[in-house]
């Protein structure tokens, strides 16, 4: 079905499943353990042996030697495979490093080393007999440094953001020199690791030449694609099967050294062999959030109107890697006749940066929407009234050219209601409440929606149950239920009547899980593929196509109507469609928008910070499962909280490498962090989006969050940090005197 | 004073005791050494009997073996989740005799005669506990990999503060301890989300026990 005119009325505005709060279909399994992660196969896979990994110790060099003699002769060992003695690996189109290193070290912790063994204490206490005598040379580590002499580059994320090395609109220079009110800040965010709670893990099996993986995996087809590049093997021969994932926000999006060595592993071993990455090696071995350096500069007249808005970002990554598209967002959020963005990429010899949950804009919001803030209060406006002045309904970059739907104003009004922000005082440090300095701050949330292909597989069969296969997949997302939903919509069936299977590269293509895209993209391929199989099922009957409704398990045109599991009859009837999108996403441009809202209390005396309430309104299209939706939103504040006050990869500048790698020292929020969480949804839908009207709405809620809660702290407190995360150390000493 | 033979490592046993050691210029290499080093041990194993879901459980087991590891591979019971089987995420909570645990920080073999209920063993698809029910109707989970954790820890929760076990946040010790939102946070922050469930789990855990929170 292809997409390229804004969609009419059909079958979803009947909203009698679609846009219910339902509880999700995986709920039991999740709930009783027994939904099946990639490591836990023991229900397809007998007698795996046990791979182990071990990860260079150098961030930069080469492998002279590896000793593996008593590694080799350890009890229950099958097979000891180097980087020095093992297959050359090709490298996938989406991995920087290769995943398995030597005798080159790209970085540290690159995998150099699987041992394969009958048990994993056998597998874990073998690989710590390896010896490995190593050169060092030299890297760069110091983003700051390497910054001073970063060349410009432009690019996108792959994920609905991106910017030119240069882009200018009208005279900004001259324009911010002429402001009478000008911000000019600089304001850091560091290395981010994903964290997800399931460590990346695959199962191999190999039968002749066909490779099975059950890995934990957002896009099977990408996947399939590098797997098949890095083992020199075809794509037709490779199978990947990832029904349930822990968690990925970006981590996930690629092969990692746990898919390409368990299947290396199972080749050298013949018999299947299972592979899960330490959660120790993962924040070095796999990929990370690159930190930034911004400047943002921000001129207004004393109307509060903005007349030259600058964002300029620094990002280091590895020889070939991709920046960290911070200022992506500077260039459509606000009005403006004169803008400047730049971004700059420093070759730094730390692990990969690639993306993590909404890449360029988590990061950019951070510094922006603090700008925002800082030129509020020197123009003496309310922080909502200066981002109102500035709202706008057309491309900055490109007058005439509209937002399909934008309500950012919507979301500031109902939200600074919603909150009780008239009680919040312009001047900060004002609100005490016994020991803690009570501030609220805000920020808008702003993420583009991506349109992509998508297609699935839909059968019925002669009971009537109807099941819908893609590869699409649920990390979390409530891609399962939300397909179901979409299913029973069209077809006119019980939510209960469907069966939804996800995840595996043996069904048609979806959108996958990234760039907040999965939800839009993949309920409409399965829309398309639904409404193809009406039409079948009409034609079949002879019904007129024009009159036939789908309502209570039925088909029925006048007074005509059968059930439909006796019109596809016992041979039942599938068919395959999915949606392809036409340019509306060019004639339009399509984002999200929300306001965030947070109220902080710092501790007057330690500068403890808690927060203590958090609102978001999000203007996203249609919502699918508010229930599910609100989730996401939440958990994205969540991950803002982290950004914000905790979350920093350590990275130690000698050696090259994140110090604190493991769950214990990086530090990401936990039920004490994090109060109640309110969320709103704006009642609409965005027909230049897809049949679904529906947009992206699960990475919306990390940006603009970390900023208001900066924003808030500022409130409480008149001190402002531009360096994230924003930690006591940072500002203690110039918290208002202790009375 | 004390000794500790354990500390008094060889050149030899201070190099393997990294994987992936650099090797300190200077000193002699042995890489090229044929023969294995005394450093590899046989495998030592024990037998350890304990009833896991009501199900009494005899083992054979490599006296390395985690509980946790002994529930997920050797006994099948993939439920309990290893997050990082470094006692830093939750995600291998289970129940031994009331009490909650990290079970990727005990060895199986420290387990004879216990009673360990996991995930599994608090409902089924089927047969749901309140506790499971509650994760549902609040969807406190998305991914769902900590979820078996966060439900045997909420589960423990409640029981403890019905013992009148206090906690961190508990502000006087000489009253029963409260079921507040602050204590369950408090109580459940050894339990990592990094999906963010925070705020519809403790809903999910107030609503099975009275909606106090």
């Amino acid at each position: 079905m292809k997409f390229d005119t804004p969609a009419g009325t059909n079958p979803i505005d009947q909203m009698k499943v679609v846009g219910k709060p339902v509880d999700r279909i995986d709920g039991k399994l999740k709930t009783t353990g027994t939904a099946p992660y990639a490591y836990e196969r023991h229900d397809v896979v007998k007698n795996a042996a046990y791979g182990y990994i071990v990860g260079s110790a150098i961030a930069k060099g080469r492998i002279n030697s590896m000793n593996v003699v008593d590694a080799k002769s350890a009890p229950g060992v099958l097979a000891v495979i180097t980087a020095l003695d093992g297959p050359k690996l090709g490298k996938g189109n989406s991995n920087t490093a290769n995943l398995f290193g030597g005798p080159d070290v790209e970085h540290y912790h690159q995998a150099i080393a699987l041992v394969v063994a009958e048990t994993f204490e056998q597998a874990r206490a073998a690989a710590h007999l390896i010896r490995v005598d190593y050169t060092r040379t030299d890297g760069k580590y110091d983003l700051a440094v390497q910054a001073k002499s970063a060349p410009l580059k432009g690019d996108g994320s792959d994920e609905g953001s991106g910017a030119p090395p240069v882009h200018r609109v009208g005279d900004f220079e001259a324009a911010f020199a002429a402001a009478p009110v000008q911000i000019d800040q600089t304001y850091t965010t560091p290395d981010e690791t994903h964290a997800m709670m399931e460590p990346h893990a695959t199962i191999a099996r190999w039968d002749g030449d066909k490779l099975t993986l059950w890995t934990s995996n957002q896009m099977i087809d990408w996947s399939r694609r590098d797997v098949a590049k890095i083992l020199g093997i075809p794509k037709d021969n490779v199978r990947l099967v990832s029904p349930y994932i822990g968690g990925g926000f970006g981590g996930k999006l690629f092969v990692r050294a746990d898919a390409a060595l368990a299947a290396v592993g199972a080749k050298a071993v013949g018999r299947p062999v299972k592979v899960t990455l330490q959660r120790a090696l993962i924040m070095n071995n796999t990929t990370h959030r690159p930190a930034t350096i911004q400047r943002v500069r921000i001129g207004t007249d004393r109307s509060g109107k903005i007349t030259a808005i600058a964002h300029e970002s620094t990002s280091g990554n590895l020889p070939n890697g991709d920046l960290e598209t911070a200022v992506s967002q500077t260039r459509l959020l606000y009005a403006g006749a004169n803008r400047l963005v730049s971004m700059r990429l420093a070759l730094l010899d730390l692990p990969e940066g690639n993306a993590m949950r909404a890449p360029g804009e988590a990061p950019g919001m951070m510094a922006l929407e603090v700008a925002m803030d800082e030129a509020a209060e020197k123009l003496g406006m309310d922080p909502i009234e200066f981002r109102v002045r500035n709202d706008t309904q057309e491309d900055p970059e490109k007058p005439g050219r509209r937002f399909s739907h934008r309500n950012l104003t919507e979301c500031l009004r109902r939200g600074a209601d919603m909150f009780g922000w008239d009680k919040r005082m312009a001047k900060p440090g004002q609100r005490r409440d016994g020991r803690w300095l009570v501030g609220m701050g805000m920020a808008a949330g702003f993420r583009n929606n991506i349109v992509t292909k998508s297609a699935a597989r839909v059968s019925i069969d002669a009971k009537g149950v109807v099941t819908v296969r893609t590869d699409m997949t649920d990390i979390g997302t409530g891609s399962y239920t939300i397909i179901a939903q979409t299913a029973a919509e069209v077809m006119g069936v019980p939510l209960e009547q469907v069966v939804v299977l996800l995840g595996d590269s043996d069904f048609p293509v979806a959108a996958g899980s990234g760039g907040q895209w999965g939800a839009n993209n993949s309920t409409a391929g399965v829309y398309a593929a639904c409404m193809k199989l009406r039409a079948a099922i009409v034609q079949k009957l002879g019904y007129d196509q024009a009159r036939a409704e789908f309502t209570n398990g039925t088909v029925r045109a006048g007074n005509r109507s059968v059930s439909l599991g006796e019109a596809v009859g016992q041979a039942g009837l599938t068919v395959e469609d999915g949606i392809e999108y036409g340019d509306l996403d060019k004639q339009y441009q399509q984002s999200t928008f929300a306001g965030h809202f947070v109220e902080a209390g710092v501790d007057a005396a330690t500068g403890e910070v808690r927060l203590r309430r958090m609102l978001a309104v999000c203007s996203a299209g249609r919502i699918l499962n508010p229930k599910s939706a609100r989730s996401q939103v939440i958990g994205a504040m969540t991950m803002g909280a982290g950004a914000a006050l905790m979350e920093e990869a350590v990275v130690d500048k000698r050696f090259g490498f994140f110090v604190n790698h493991d769950l214990a020292s990086y530090e990401v929020p936990v039920h004490a962090d994090i109060p109640h969480q309110d969320v709103i949804f704006l009642d609409e839908t965005d027909d230049k989006s897809s049949p679904m009207k529906a947009k992206g709405v699960g990475e919306l809620g990390i940006c603009g969050v970390g900023a208001a809660i900066a924003n808030a702290i500022y409130n409480a407190t008149g001190v402002r940090v531009r360096e994230y995360p924003i930690t006591l150390d940072k500002y203690l000493d110039r918290l208002p005197q202790v009375v | 004073m004390a000794t500790f033979p354990e500390l008094e490592l060889s050149r030899r046993g201070i190099l393997a005791s990294g994987a992936a050691t650099v090797a300190v210029s200077g000193l002699p290499q042995d890489d090229a050494q044929a023969a294995p080093s005394q450093t590899v041990k046989p495998v030592s194993t024990a037998r350890v009997s304990f009833t896991v879901n009501g199900t009494p459980q005899k083992l054979e087991l490599d006296t390395r073996t985690t509980l946790l590891d002994a529930l997920r591979e050797h006994l099948q019971l993939t439920g309990t989740k290893k997050g990082c089987d470094q006692g830093q995420c939750g995600a291998c909570t289970v129940i031994v005799d009331g009490r909650r645990i990290n079970s990727c920080l005990s060895l199986a073999v420290m387990h004879e005669g216990d009673s360990i209920t996991t995930v599994e063993g608090l409902g089924t698809p089927d047969k749901l506990h309140p506790m499971q029910a509650a994760f549902i109707r609040h969807d406190g989970y998305q991914c769902g990999y900590c979820t078996p954790g966060q439900i045997c820890s909420a589960v423990a929760v409640l029981d403890e503060i019905k013992a009148n076990i206090p906690s961190h946040v508990s502000a006087d010790l000489n009253t029963p301890a409260r079921l507040s939102g602050d204590e369950l946070r408090e109580r459940m922050s050894g339990n990592i989300c990094r999906c963010g469930a925070y705020s519809n789990i403790i809903e999910a855990i107030s609503d099975v026990a009275g909606g106090a929170a």
